[in-house]
């Protein structure tokens, strides 16, 4: 039970980075939902959610950057950035 | 492809003759040092790359319930040993499932091939620390086997605590570091980073049992039993009347027979959870199929850890699932949101429909929510409450219609 679940194999085209959730650290302030209002919505709870996509969530370069606001504001430290595999 | 030079290098004339048929991880009869000599021999001493080979070969998959290929995670390892940070390696025998049993009766029953498999994988990784981590009952059996051996005190003993998560892989290493089993996130394979950010090769017990087989005999004697998607024997926990039965059978059998195996009348269920409370339900007119993923998969259901649950006829299906499914919600580790807050919804949105309320939005609720929950915690916990609660509204798609109409398919209510 390693690793965490790709709920699609479509990844969304252009993707340049992932952006991990650690669900762990995350209280549902709801920062990144609002840097990132394309990409990610709330669920009913608060938590973020990407549509069709778990704890790994492909970022085009055009969201890149707001990515990464959303990675240095997010107050619980819940989100990571990484270059997204090539290919 | 086999390599018959392993078993050549390392078996003598003077040793046992390999155990025939399938009674093969219990052949031994007793748990002591001088019973499992007698019928295995003593621990070979294969080429680390030669047995790689041979578990590739012999096409061994892990048996915690993942079925990963138990070669490919050595071989992972392998390529870590030599560096700054040395291996550590791993035997989990935490066995938190409730309709599981087979590990503990494992470490009961035959606790010295276990230690041959966490030795052997060790020696094949370069591992300076080995651990084996398994439930109170399991671990004095254990104690007192490595005490009957000198190669076995290097070993550490650490106790896993009873609660359903306790064997994710990620809580493991987290119980064994911190003393706490609660999943944390991860991001690279635990072969890459785990225990103290060491490389880490966990594996489950009754995979490494199976290693110290494969070992001694090799892969072609491995693949004389069972079937080409399922090769070798393994272990089921069957649920009967009077408890837990735990059977080694040659993989590959159908439902029936392994049910049979342990004493059960297959005939007496409407339905059996295959893999567990992470599992899938298989209805009665399917119980003929094989137990290998390729035939479980349309059920949602895979062998996993081998568990078989049989529901009587005459209880209600539905019932059942939502006991299991509140279980699972109050087994999350609350550490995740999605799951803190979606496991009890869900769970409590089923137990309404096995209830009777009459309200025809329920299945379409419990499918939103399972949609919800899925893949967004840091183990797999939501994921496969999930897929529990999704096989349970389709291999029961007509009790769900007659408790929507005020009735109940099962008997009850």
């Amino acid at each position: 039970m390693s690793g965490q679940t790709r709920l699609t194999t479509g990844a969304r085209a252009a993707a340049t980075h992932t952006l991990h959730i650690d669900w762990t650290a995350c209280d549902g302030r709801g920062l990144c939902t609002e840097l990132l209002a394309g990409l990610l919505d709330r669920d009913e709870w608060g938590y973020p959610r990407a549509l069709g996509y778990g704890s790994d969530v492909p970022v085009s370069a055009a969201e890149e950057e707001a990515a990464w606001d959303a990675v240095a504001l997010c107050p619980r430290q819940a989100l990571s950035l990484r270059a997204a595999p090539r290919g | 492809m086999s390599t018959p030079t392993l078993t050549a290098a390392t078996r003598a004339v003077t040793d046992p003759p390999a155990p025939a048929g399938t009674r093969r991880l219990f052949a031994a009869g007793a748990p002591d040092l001088a019973h499992h000599a007698a019928t295995f021999g003593p621990l070979p001493h294969p080429d680390s790359a030669a047995l790689v080979d041979e578990v590739q070969a012999a096409g061994l998959a892990g048996r915690g319930g993942a079925a990963f290929p138990a070669w490919r995670k050595i071989a992972s390892a392998q390529k870590r040993a030599g560096t700054r940070d040395r291996v550590v390696v791993i035997g989990n025998g935490a066995e938190g499932e409730p309709m599981s049993a087979k590990d503990a009766t494992l470490l009961q029953r035959a606790p010295h091939l276990v230690i041959d498999g966490l030795l052997l994988a060790g020696a094949a990784v370069g591992a300076t620390e080995l651990y084996l981590y398994t439930g109170a009952a399991a671990l004095a059996s254990v104690r007192a086997a490595t005490l009957e051996r000198s190669d076995a005190r290097g070993i550490v003993l650490r106790e896993a605590p009873d609660s359903f998560i306790s064997g994710e892989a990620s809580a493991v290493i987290h119980s064994i570091e911190k003393g706490r089993a609660i999943p944390r996130d991860h991001v690279v394979r635990l072969t890459t980073s785990g225990l103290r950010g060491r490389p880490t090769l966990l594996h489950n017990v009754e995979t490494l049992a199976h290693l110290a087989l494969v070992a001694r005999y090799g892969a072609d004697w491995f693949r004389s039993v069972g079937s080409r998607e399922e090769p070798g024997t393994r272990l089921f926990t069957v649920r009967a009347p009077d408890g837990l039965r735990v059977i080694e059978a040659a993989g590959g059998v159908s439902i029936a027979e392994a049910v049979s195996l342990a004493g059960v009348d297959p005939r007496g269920f409407s339905a059996v959870l295959v893999g567990g409370y992470h599992g899938g339900w298989v209805r009665s007119e399917h119980l003929g199929r094989p137990l290998t993923r390729e035939a479980l998969q349309e059920f949602g259901a895979a062998p996993g850890a081998g568990i078989l649950m049989g529901l009587p006829v005459g209880s209600c299906g539905l019932t059942a699932a939502a006991q299991i499914a509140r279980y699972l919600a109050s087994q999350s580790a609350r550490q995740c949101g999605p799951c803190v807050n979606g496991l009890p919804e869900l769970a409590s949105v089923l137990t309404r429909l096995a209830s009777g309320r009459r309200d025809p939005g329920l299945p379409a609720e419990v499918r939103r929510l399972a949609g919800i929950v899925t893949g967004r915690g840091s183990c797999h916990h939501p994921d496969g409450t999930a897929r529990f609660v999704l096989s349970t509204l389709t291999a029961f798609a007509d009790d769900v219609e007659a408790h929507l109409a005020g009735h109940c398919l099962g008997g009850a209510a």
